[in-house]
Formats: structure tokens, C-alpha cells, sequence
């Protein structure tokens, strides 16, 4: 098992002819993602790295079976490439785009209600099963097949932890980027349900960081809900307040905010927290030991 | 993206929303014009800076007369203006907004923003005008209503009537209120605004309500479709170096340490500033090369890290997933040779063509410390500032 996606995962690039997205869709389909079209509207009825290339999502659902995509537009056309693979029953939706209003994102939102699509970034490295399907923009050789469950809004600290895991032969379920914009298409939470629920995931890493709510609101959620250990890192103790540290989301407005209030707030929910980011492999490794 | 508060008085003219004559000067013999242009028997001069917390800068000054005005505009145009947000060194005041001094008998506060939380747009008022909302907030929370918005419906009359009566809006303010309320909301929509904040929202002579101030706050990544809001800019209210970092697609913010930081992605950057900080040291920089990072882009990093006095030593950290560790190596190969870097450098490379990059900065034959490691990296730039500054 694993979530979101796995080897039965029919993919769908939207966006497809971009430079970006074939330099992706190749590495993804190289390591045996099921990519069975793509979607750039105006080239539709041709084919790109060997598959049906179409006008529209729907079209793409409906001659392929589609049911995750993986958009690779340009964020001022990243809504309605969102809103168009919701309307289409796409399942997983991974949105790659670095950039999008945050207006045109609260709409996004509005529309997903009575939807059951799960909505990935924006702003995100993607999401990947190791050795069986990666929709996404990550060095999909650093991961590996196991049991820990990866949830981070940051990408390359992402990749930073995996490598940590990797060295105590700590691998993953599952890693999921779900972005660093102030507005997210699911957060913590909902990706935390679906580790909880699968048998194949022993553990989960929260990576996350200054600004916001998102963190905490998940441990105490996890607190009532969850039985596996959650182990946690937030990036940003050295910020100043008032900084927008890159993501839009990064920001320390109040107290509640830093780096060291949410680790604290953590702590008393009963997660695993990681004092310094070089032991981040180490601290899964003790709560593992310790259950 | 910040604007000045003339500017924003500007757009609510646009857009109906009531606001005080005033014009904007950048000399006391203008502001002296302008007040006698204005007419009245009082007016307020108000520094144009994008740092709050005027008023107690003492940036917000009324005078009786237009010679007040005029000795008012001379102390401020021209010189710095040190507020609770702007930090010791303040900012420089390069223009005043004269208006004329209004009768008010009672202010409110009015806010239209995004709520993380809910993920919509929210109003927010309160009866405690002329305050800092996040002192009320903490203090009296009762105070301040809310009102989420819909976006499939937008907001609604009723919506602005309840918080019109929530705060205390009454009679014929009540219509002018909800009236207000929309046109703001129209304003925020129209313009991806993250931040639409009227403070206060006055009562004045004749029943009337008046936008005393206003602020506002764009969405960066909508301004490709806002070329009358993007004209607003104002780089002087920015660090040039931010900027010119931003002209390379760099995000560069300056902090007071030592340590040069060179990082990809925002959340590793951060995790890399932590590491120095848990070694003792402290970092000199928050930079993000973003993904994609070419030679030159690698070498401009180097060259506005080192344009900061204080950097003892760098610290680059690239675990790469959309970039290359080749492209990366052939940037600093690049920025070693031709900018006669004096200051240690720490290398630590990851991720994609990793054995490529190393290739090219062991053949290179330059002096650096190479680390495989996070951890490892920032023990070594620690120490290898401590060992330069010894």
C-alpha cells in the first residue's frame, strides 16, 4: 500500500509539451510511473513521449482512465487547470506551479467542496511512492521503499530528511510535498488521515515551519485520532519575525508563529520533535525503538 | 506588495470610498500651497512611509495654520522617521499627505484579508478604532467581529449590515456602512489585495463616514495582471539589495550575522540557517536560488552575499531535485576565480549529477572545504569563521 498514489496510479500530465513537464514526465516514466497522457489544449490528437496527448482533461479521463494529474502550467493558468481536473473526476490532483494568486487559490477551494479530490500544492515538489509512481519534480532516486510516511510543506528539506532516513535504512511509504503557500490544497491533516489508515505506514515525519497554524492544528488532531508515532521538525528557529523567509507562508506574525512556540506546542502534544535538522533520521529512529 | 497610504486613498476615490481632500507634497513650501488650496482652519500632515506605527513616531502631526503645515512638512520631508515597526535606523521620508483636520466623533476599525484558517476572504471591525487591532485582539477579543466570505456569492448586504450593527453603526451610518463595506471588498477583489485595513474608520461632522487612513497589501504573484497596481511600487520603501537580488530570481533577505548562506529552497535554506545557529554561529543571510539555478545564478548568489561586510565565511547548501549539482559546481568554480573570494567557502552538494558536481570542484584545484553533509556543513563554516576571525 501507501496513499495517494501507487503503481495502479494512471497519470496525467497537464501541461504536458512544456519544457518542464517532459523533462519530468520522462524521469517519472523511467522509474515505472504510469503516465498514460498528457493534456496541452490546441495539441490535442498528437502524441508526445509516446502517449495521446489531448485538448481537455475530460478527454483525457475518459479515452485513458486517468485518475491523478499532475500539473505543470504556468501559475497564472494553474486554477483553472485545478478546477478543470476536479470537474473531470481526477482523484489526486499535484500542482507544480510556483506562484499562484492566493485569491485565485481561495476559489480553487470553493470549488473542491461536494468534490473528493485531493489537491496537492501548489507550490509543492510533488508526490512520490517510491518505486512505483512519482508526480513531481523530486530526485526520485533518493528515496526508498518502506515504512515511514514523509508530509513536508518544504521540498528540499524534504529531500534532506529522506537522505537522513536512508543512511538508518529508514524508508518511505510515501512523501508528499503539499507546498509552502499560505493557502494549500490539503494540509497536515488530511495527509495524516491516510497515513493513519494505511497498514503499510509505521510512522509519520511532519516536516514544517514558521508561520502559521498548520502544524499544530495536526498534532493536536493526531492526539485524538492517531495511534502511530508522529515524529516532527520545524525549519526556522533562526528567523527574524516580520521576514517573509521564501514561501509566502513563512512569515512569524505573532507569537504563536516561531519556530520555537509551534516545537513547544508539539511537545506537549505528545510528537516526537526534532531539536537540530541533522537528527532528523535519528529522532524516527528512537520513537520507532520506543513504541 | 506595500503601498503608500496616499496611494491607497487614491484607489479608494476610485472605487467611491470616502476619504479626506488632501493632497500629496515633497516640499513645505508645497504642503504651505496646500493647505491654503485645502482651505479649513486645521489639517493633518502625514509622513508617507510604508512602516506602521506612525502616530507614535510622531510622523502624524495637525497643525492650526498653513505656516504649521509648512514647519510640519520641513522636519519631516527630507529626513528619517523612526517608528515602532520601522526599526532604530527608521525610514526616509521623501513626501507628506496634507488633509484637512476632521471632527470626529467616533472611530471604528475596518479590515478586509485573507484568513489562512478558513482559507476566504474575511471582514473584520471592531469599535476599537484608531488602536492596534492585534493589542485589542490579545486584550478585549470580544471586540472584533467577522464576517467570512462566500466566494461562490461574494459578500453580502446582510453581511455587512451584521457587522455594521455588530459595532455599533446605526441609523443613516448603517447604509453608508454597508455601501463602504462592499465597495472595499470590490476594491480587494478587483486587485488580489492580501490586506485592505481602514484605520480608522471615522464618523465625522454630519453623520458621515470617512476613511481617515488606509493601507494596503498585493499579492506579488498577481501583479502580472495588475499593471496599474504594479506602477505603484515603491523601491525606495525596499532593501536594494533585496531588489536587485529579485532582478536575478534570487530571494535574498539580510540578517546581522557572519555566516554567507547559499541555499536552494526556502524550507532547506532555513534548516541550514537553524544548523549554523545550533553550532554557535549566526547567519549572515536567508538566500534562495530557487530551483533551475544556472552557473550565473550561482555566481550572482556569491557576489550579494559578499557584498554584505560582515560575511566571514559561506556556507552553500544545495540538496538538488530540479537542479543540477554540475550546473551548481560551475557557478561557484566560476565566482571563486573571477571574484577573488577571499573568505572561506564550505561546499555541500546532494541530490542530482551530485558525483558530476564533485567531479568539477575537485578538478577545479580551488581552495574550499568540502562537507557531505548538513551537520558537517555547518560545524565546518562555524568554525571556519571562527578561525578567520581569529
Amino acid at each position: 500500500m501507501s496513499i495517494l498514489v501507487n503503481r495502479d496510479s494512471r497519470v496525467v500530465i497537464q501541461g504536458f509539451t512544456g519544457q518542464h513537464a517532459t523533462f519530468h514526465a520522462t524521469e517519472a516514466m523511467a522509474g515505472g510511473t504510469n503516465v498514460v497522457g498528457g493534456v496541452t489544449p490546441g495539441k490535442g490528437g498528437g502524441s508526445h513521449l509516446e502517449r495521446p496527448v489531448f485538448d481537455t482533461v475530460a478527454e483525457a479521463v475518459r479515452e485513458t482512465g486517468a485518475n491523478v494529474s499532475g500539473i505543470f502550467v504556468p501559475p497564472p493558468f494553474a486554477a483553472d487547470a485545478i478546477m478543470e481536473a476536479i470537474d473531470a473526476g481526477i482523484e489526486v490532483i499535484v500542482v507544480i506551479a510556483d506562484g499562484v494568486p492566493v485569491q485565485d487559490m481561495v476559489r480553487v477551494k470553493r470549488y473542491l467542496i461536494g468534490h473528493d479530490a485531493i489537491i496537492v500544492g501548489p507550490n509543492t515538489a510533488g508526490v512520490i511512492t517510491p518505486g512505483q509512481c512519482k508526480v513531481g519534480i523530486m530526485p526520485s532516486h533518493i528515496y526508498r521503499p518502506g515504512r515511514i510516511g514523509v508530509v513536508s510543506r518544504s521540498g528540499t528539506l524534504n529531500y534532506e530528511a529522506v537522505e537522513q532516513m536512508n543512511e538508518l535504512g529508514l524508508g518511505q511509504s510515501t512523501s508528499i510535498s503539499i507546498g509552502g503557500d499560505p493557502i494549500n490544497g490539503c494540509d497536515f491533516i488530511t495527509i495524516l488521515e491516510r497515513f493513519e489508515a494505511d497498514p503499510e505506514t509505521d510512522a509519520v515525519l511532519m516536516i514544517g515551519e514558521i508561520g502559521g497554524p498548520q502544524e499544530v492544528d495536526a498534532a493536536r488532531w493526531a492526539r485524538e485520532n492517531m495511534s502511530k508515532p508522529l515524529i516532527s521538525f520545524i525549519a526556522g528557529v533562526s528567523a527574524p519575525p516580520g521576514r517573509r523567509m521564501g514561501h509566502a507562508g513563512a512569515i512569524i506574525s505573532s507569537q504563536a508563529d516561531t519556530a520555537r512556540a509551534k516545537m513547544e506546542a508539539l511537545a506537549e502534544l505528545g510528537v516526537h520533535v526534532v531539536e537540530n535538522p541533522a537528527d532528523i533520521g535519528t529522532t524516527i529512529h528512537t520513537a520507532l525503538a520506543g513504541r | 506588495m506595500n503601498i503608500h497610504e496616499y496611494q491607497a486613498k487614491e484607489l479608494f476615490r476610485r472605487y467611491d470610498i470616502p476619504v479626506p481632500e488632501g493632497r500629496v507634497v515633497h516640499s513645505d513650501e508645497q504642503a504651505l500651497a496646500a493647505a491654503e488650496d485645502l482651505g479649513g482652519e486645521r489639517w493633518v500632515v502625514k509622513a508617507q512611509i510604508h512602516a506602521g506605527g506612525r502616530g507614535k513616531g510622531g510622523g502624524v502631526v495637525i497643525a492650526d495654520s498653513p505656516e504649521r503645515v509648512r514647519q510640519a512638512a520641513d522636519r519631516l520631508i527630507g529626513n528619517r522617521l523612526v517608528t515602532p515597526q520601522t526599526g532604530s535606523d527608521g525610514r526616509p521620508v521623501q513626501r507628506v499627505l496634507v488633509e484637512q483636520a476632521q471632527e470626529i466623533a467616533q472611530e471604528f476599525y475596518l479590515a478586509i484579508l485573507i484568513d489562512r484558517v478558513s482559507q476566504r476572504i474575511t471582514l473584520v471591525a471592531s469599535d476599537a478604532g484608531g488602536m492596534e487591532i492585534e493589542e485589542v485582539a490579545a486584550r478585549e477579543p470580544q471586540r472584533i467581529v467577522r464576517e467570512r466570505v462566500d466566494p461562490a456569492v461574494g459578500l453580502l448586504d446582510f453581511q455587512c449590515r451584521k457587522i455594521a450593527a455588530a459595532v455599533g453603526l446605526k441609523g443613516t451610518l448603517l447604509p453608508q456602512a454597508v455601501k463602504l463595506m462592499k465597495r472595499l471588498y470590490r476594491l480587494f477583489r478587483d486587485k488580489d489585495a492580501l490586506l485592505a485595513e481602514v484605520n480608522p474608520l471615522a464618523v465625522v461632522a454630519g453623520d458621515r463616514l470617512l476613511a481617515l487612513d488606509a493601507k494596503m497589501d498585493f499579492d506579488g504573484n498577481a501583479l502580472y495582471r495588475l499593471p496599474d497596481i504594479t506602477d505603484l511600487r515603491d523601491f525606495d520603501e525596499e532593501d536594494p539589495k533585496e531588489v536587485e537580488a529579485t532582478g536575478h530570481g534570487l530571494n535574498y533577505i539580510a540578517l546581522d550575522g557572519d555566516v554567507g548562506c547559499i541555499v536552494n529552497g526556502a524550507g532547506l535554506a532555513m534548516a541550514t540557517m537553524d544548523a549554523i545557529a545550533l553550532h554557535g554561529g549566526r547567519p549572515a543571510n536567508f538566500l534562495d536560488v530557487g530551483g533551475g539555478a544556472s552557473p550565473e545564478k550561482i555566481a550572482n548568489a556569491f557576489r550579494i552575499v559578499l557584498e554584505d561586510a560582515n560575511v566571514r565565511g559561506i556556507l552553500l547548501n544545495i540538496f538538488a531535485g530540479i537542479n543540477r549539482c554540475d550546473w551548481v559546481a560551475e557557478g561557484i568554480v566560476r565566482a571563486i576565480r573571477d571574484q577573488a573570494i577571499e573568505v572561506p567557502v564550505v561546499v555541500r552538494l546532494a541530490g542530482t549529477n551530485v558525483a558530476e558536481g564533485w567531479m568539477i570542484m575537485e578538478s577545479s584545484g580551488l581552495d574550499y572545504l568540502r562537507a557531505e553533509k548538513l551537520d558537517d556543513a555547518a560545524r565546518k563554516a562555524v568554525e571556519a569563521v571562527k578561525g578567520a576571525a581569529a
